[in-house]
């Protein structure tokens, strides 16, 4: 069995990429995508409660 | 007799390392508790996926391009490197947005920030030469494309993107002594200097 039997078949990558094109913006989906998702990350990563942070109040400054 | 030991450069750079960044703060055992944020987890996430793109690299570098462009094993290696790259460039920037966040070169951090800037450069200049590395059409067409760029800077006299041989090095050697020299300099430096405080829990750090 093929490796790439798996998650490759979730997304067909397997074609030209579509690109968005508005007044000098020129970007691929595939890249818009990965800077939402990274701003995604960022926003999630501020606000997400972080697992045992209560515990850790009060130890060493 | 103690005094010419003294002077010795192993005993004058051992003191200087042992004062500079004992064991200790080398390797703490707790961290403060400001650090038990997601937004912390970025950086080591950064150097989860560099060793990852390296120890996958190697494996490239083993077997050679014949292996990774028909086996199914070098497809898969070949892919792990890739996804390996986007996942150390996401974690890096939203590292570096977060550390940009909290004005990370606070406190006499701005070495640490500097090195974490020219890290990120020099990890755009390495994915660049991997892209030439590749072995197929897509290397060939982003060689030629960059050519035209690399030579109206007047670089292109000794760094040849069309020399596959010289950036093949450079993307295996160079860069990645380069790599790990830079970024083993940044960790020694937030172990000298601890993690930055956030802003608004201690406003007097740094001022």
């Amino acid at each position: 069995m093929s490796l790439d039997w798996g998650l490759g078949a979730l997304i067909n990558l397997n074609h030209p990429g579509h690109y968005i094109h508005w007044h000098v913006i020129d970007v691929s989906v595939a890249n818009l995508a990965v800077m939402v998702l990274m701003v995604a990350a960022f926003v999630a990563a501020l606000f997400l409660p972080f697992p045992g942070r209560k515990h850790r109040r009060g130890e060493e400054e | 007799m103690s005094s010419t030991v003294d002077r010795q450069w192993t005993t004058r750079l051992r003191k200087r390392v042992e004062g500079t960044l004992p064991p200790e703060k080398l390797l703490p055992d707790t961290q403060p508790a400001y650090v038990a944020s997601w937004i912390y987890v970025f950086g080591v996430l950064t150097l989860v996926a560099m060793a990852e793109v390296i120890g996958t690299g190697v494996i490239l570098a083993i077997f050679g391009p014949q292996w990774w462009h028909v086996s199914s094993l070098g497809h898969f290696i070949n892919s792990l490197h890739l996804w390996g790259v986007e996942v150390f460039f996401f974690a890096m920037i939203v590292h570096l947005w977060g550390k940009f966040a909290m004005a990370a070169w606070r406190g006499g951090r701005s070495l640490t920030w500097v090195t974490g800037a020219v890290t990120f450069l020099a990890s755009i200049l390495t994915a660049f030469t991997g892209y030439l590395s590749q072995t197929n059409f897509d290397s060939q067409w982003i060689s030629t494309q960059a050519k035209d760029g690399i030579n109206s800077t007047g670089g292109g006299a000794i760094f040849n993107v069309l020399n596959f041989g010289q950036m093949l090095m450079w993307h295996i050697v160079l860069m990645p002594l380069v790599l790990v020299a830079l970024v083993g300099f940044h960790v020694i430096l937030v172990r000298i200097k601890g993690v930055v405080p956030p802003i608004v829990e201690n406003p007097e750090v740094g001022q």
